[in-house]
């Protein structure tokens, strides 16, 4: 290849992947869009079983981290070195809080026995079943998306720390922001889809 | 004249690799377009020639009524796997895995793809998704025997290695979703600086549309998949009446990447005829934007119709006429690029050769394909042919007719300049003409078939059946026998080693104006982008012209 790196390349290429992604979760909001309109009052009362609180929260942590993310892009081109590694260990530890809160509040719910194919998921209304059974199949995914993130920016996290991404070079570094940023925005579908229902 | 500029250059195959990269490394490592492109060749070839065994062997069963060679449950084995690699390890990576890596970066005058190392995994996730489905072939309780939709509810239930051969579908869906990526980013990077929009050629072109298709449709299929893991593990019941659900959405998901799949698997093709019609008739494509335009309007309208395979699963009629009336709309853009190939004929000076009687194949029985497919999108008579040999016949008119012609075509156009060898025209036009035969032998009865009423997927059959599927099976074998002529005949041009010129066929793109086999970087200049990719009038008409290599094409 050229000795030139072109930029603008890279970034298209991150940003076709994105849109491949988000057609990936776009599947799963097709079913839940067809399922809502033939379970309007199940998907409602189900919704209430799930904490709005702890959802806020989870929405605030990643919204944050989103920003600190994309502070840390704008530190690293201004030289700002250790900004960028606190700012960018910051996010992690947000994905990571951002888990673990997920994993209680999946725990809590599997200890009240609502998992799929549960007893009490199969004697209640269907409807119900077709909520926690798309709840768990998105927040899982979305997890699994959460987890790669972190991955991404550790990775990215390691660069900076050896130089590899500087302020001349930081087309890593950009694309796993651009990458949290997607997880941060698919969850912020996710949670109105399934905290506040009406 | 062909040796003027391979003197100064070496090829691809003769530049010394990197040190660590030596013997075989300098495949297995490669980030090479060229080289990725003949390994996917390689890897293409063998899965064809696998598949192509099987589906001889289903139509054998048939010939005869009753069990002949096989017991029911190995023939519904047998005619998934027939499906599945036909499917995801021929028909959609053949043309843009194996000809698009090869020539679209040359054809726009660069010297890769924009992501070499990308192209390099999706090599390796299409080689790991053809091993797991060879482990799910002799692994577990054997291959699933749903066919290669994998419909629920039957594909949650059966206990055949539904999980594994899914997932080896998924890793191929990645594969081919990040060769579009590839193919997107490179087309719109790296293309020469003085090559505007409409002076790509066509084949780019397609590959370009496909691209996008690619990237739109795939990530639709690879959560379908990771649903019916998940059904099949935790039995959530997304898709199971009794527990809430609705077996309908989930065709729906999987044919809204299905059938736009349909037009990743032929557009590419058409491209190909693009190409060689042009070159053979001596005369510039007619209608080029027309033909541009109508790749496009393929990749979106062919992504709109998905529901046309349900007219008889019990959607509303509301859907059936909507996705009708969508349907009979992509014949139109189909229509105008085989309407552009014959008005590029019409008082051109055509050069018969190999690829161009394929090409001219691909048109005859793509439009069969398509006509025939007319009458299944209109919804009355889809339900009097649904689920019959018909839309089986059907279909291979348009995969096997239509990208598999393309890709003999693509082979016999382009392997001169992949190789540097020219292959014995006669043997090719021999084989060429008995595929054809036989296809037509193959697939005539089973639409007739179909019209009396024979089901698809069945293992036996009602007495009256009997003769259509006897003859049926003898053009699979005839079929059999042209492809493996064809095969033969060019891998014994290796052995024959007549070398071939730089544009044996006269050609105007910007791979024949590099040496055959090209040298590693492409281009040993800047490529000379010219104001219109199908001028002509520098090549001559007659096989007396001084100006190219063509004379030494057409006196072999």
């Amino acid at each position: 290849m050229g000795a030139q790196i072109d930029k603008i390349g890279i970034r298209t290429g991150m940003w076709l992947f994105l849109y491949s992604e988000i057609i990936l979760f776009g599947g799963m909001f097709v079913l839940y869009a067809a399922y809502f309109h033939e379970y309007p009052k199940n998907f409602a009362e189900s919704g209430k079983e799930l904490n709005r609180i702890i959802g806020s929260v989870n929405t605030v942590i990643l919204l944050l981290s989103s920003f600190t993310v994309a502070a840390s892009i704008t530190a690293i081109q201004r030289r700002a070195k250790k900004l960028a590694i606190s700012l960018l260990t910051f996010s992690i530890l947000c994905g990571a809080t951002f888990l673990t809160i997920k994993y209680f509040e999946w725990g809590e719910h599997i200890r009240q026995g609502v998992y799929p194919n549960s007893q009490v998921l199969q004697n209640g209304p269907p409807g119900n079943n077709i909520f926690f059974g798309l709840y768990y199949v998105i927040t899982g995914l979305h997890g699994l998306h959460v987890i790669i993130g972190m991955t991404l920016l550790s990775i990215s996290l390691v660069f900076v720390l050896t130089g590899r991404v500087n302020e001349n070079h930081f087309s890593m570094l950009e694309n796993a922001g651009l990458y949290w940023h997607l997880v941060d925005m698919i969850w912020i579908f996710v949670f109105p889809l399934f905290y506040l229902v009406l | 004249m062909d040796t003027q500029s391979t003197e100064r250059t070496l090829s691809f195959y003769q530049t010394p690799s990197p040190p660590g990269m030596k013997g075989i490394w300098a495949w297995l490592l490669t980030r090479d377009h060229k080289r990725l492109a003949l390994m996917y060749l390689w890897a293409v070839i063998f899965w064809v020639s696998i598949a192509l065994l099987i589906g001889l062997s289903l139509r054998i069963e048939l010939m005869w009524p009753g069990g002949t060679i096989m017991k029911a449950e190995t023939y519904n084995a047998m005619f998934t796997l027939h499906g599945v690699i036909m499917i995801f390890l021929f028909v959609i990576p053949a043309i843009p895995a194996v000809f698009g890596n090869f020539f679209l970066p040359i054809q726009i005058g660069a010297d890769d793809v924009f992501f070499p190392r990308l192209n390099l995994f999706s090599w390796y996730l299409f080689m790991f998704g053809g091993v797991f489905a060879i482990i799910s072939l002799f692994s577990g309780k054997g291959f699933p025997d749903t066919g290669w939709t994998f419909y629920v509810p039957f594909s949650v239930n059966t206990n055949t290695n539904v999980s594994l051969t899914v997932t080896a579908a998924f890793i191929l869906g990645m594969s081919s979703m990040l060769t579009g990526l590839n193919f997107i980013t490179t087309v719109h990077r790296l293309r020469a600086k003085k090559m505007s929009w409409m002076q790509i050629p066509l084949f780019t072109w397609s590959l370009y549309s496909t691209a996008w298709v690619q990237l739109l449709a795939t990530p639709v299929i690879s959560i379908t998949f990771i649903l019916v893991m998940l059904e099949r593990f935790l039995q959530i019941g997304l898709f199971d009446p009794s527990k809430g659900g609705d077996p309908l959405l989930y065709q729906h998901l999987f044919w809204m990447y299905s059938h736009p799949a349909v037009y990743i698997m032929v557009l590419p093709g058409m491209g190909v005829v693009s190409e060689i019609i042009p070159i053979f008739s001596r005369k510039s494509i007619f209608g080029y934007k027309a033909i541009v335009y109508s790749s496009l309007a393929i990749a979106i309208a062919g992504s709109l119709v998905w529901a046309h395979h349900m007219f008889t699963s019990g959607i509303s009629d509301v859907s059936i006429f909507v996705f009708s009336l969508l349907t009979y709309l992509v014949a139109i853009p189909s229509a105008v690029k085989v309407f552009s190939w014959i008005s590029t004929m019409y008082k051109g000076s055509i050069q018969m050769t190999p690829p161009l009687l394929l090409a001219l194949i691909f048109i005859y029985l793509f439009s069969v394909g398509g006509l025939t497919g007319l009458l299944l999108g209109a919804a009355g008579t889809n339900i009097y042919v649904h689920d019959t040999q018909f839309v089986v016949a059907h279909f291979h008119f348009t995969m096997f007719g239509g990208t598999g012609f393309a890709f003999f075509a693509a082979l016999h156009f382009w392997w001169p300049k992949m190789f540097g060898v020219m292959y014995n025209m006669k043997r090719a036009y021999i084989a060429s003409i008995l595929t054809a035969i036989g296809f037509i032998f193959h697939f005539i009865p089973m639409m007739i078939l179909g019209l009396m009423g024979m089901p698809r997927r069945s293992f036996d059959y009602l007495p009256q059946y009997a003769t259509g599927n006897f003859l049926a099976g003898f053009g699979g074998f005839i079929i059999i026998a042209g492809v493996g002529l064809m095969f033969t005949n060019l891998f014994l041009s290796f052995r024959e080693k007549k070398a071939a010129p730089d544009d044996p066929w006269g050609g105007t793109t910007l791979e024949w104006m590099i040496p055959s086999p090209p040298p590693l970087h492409n281009f040993t200049g800047i490529p000379d982008v010219k104001e219109y990719p199908y001028d002509f009038r520098s090549v001559g008409k007659t096989p007396n012209s001084t100006t190219t290599g063509e004379a030494d094409g057409r006196t072999n």
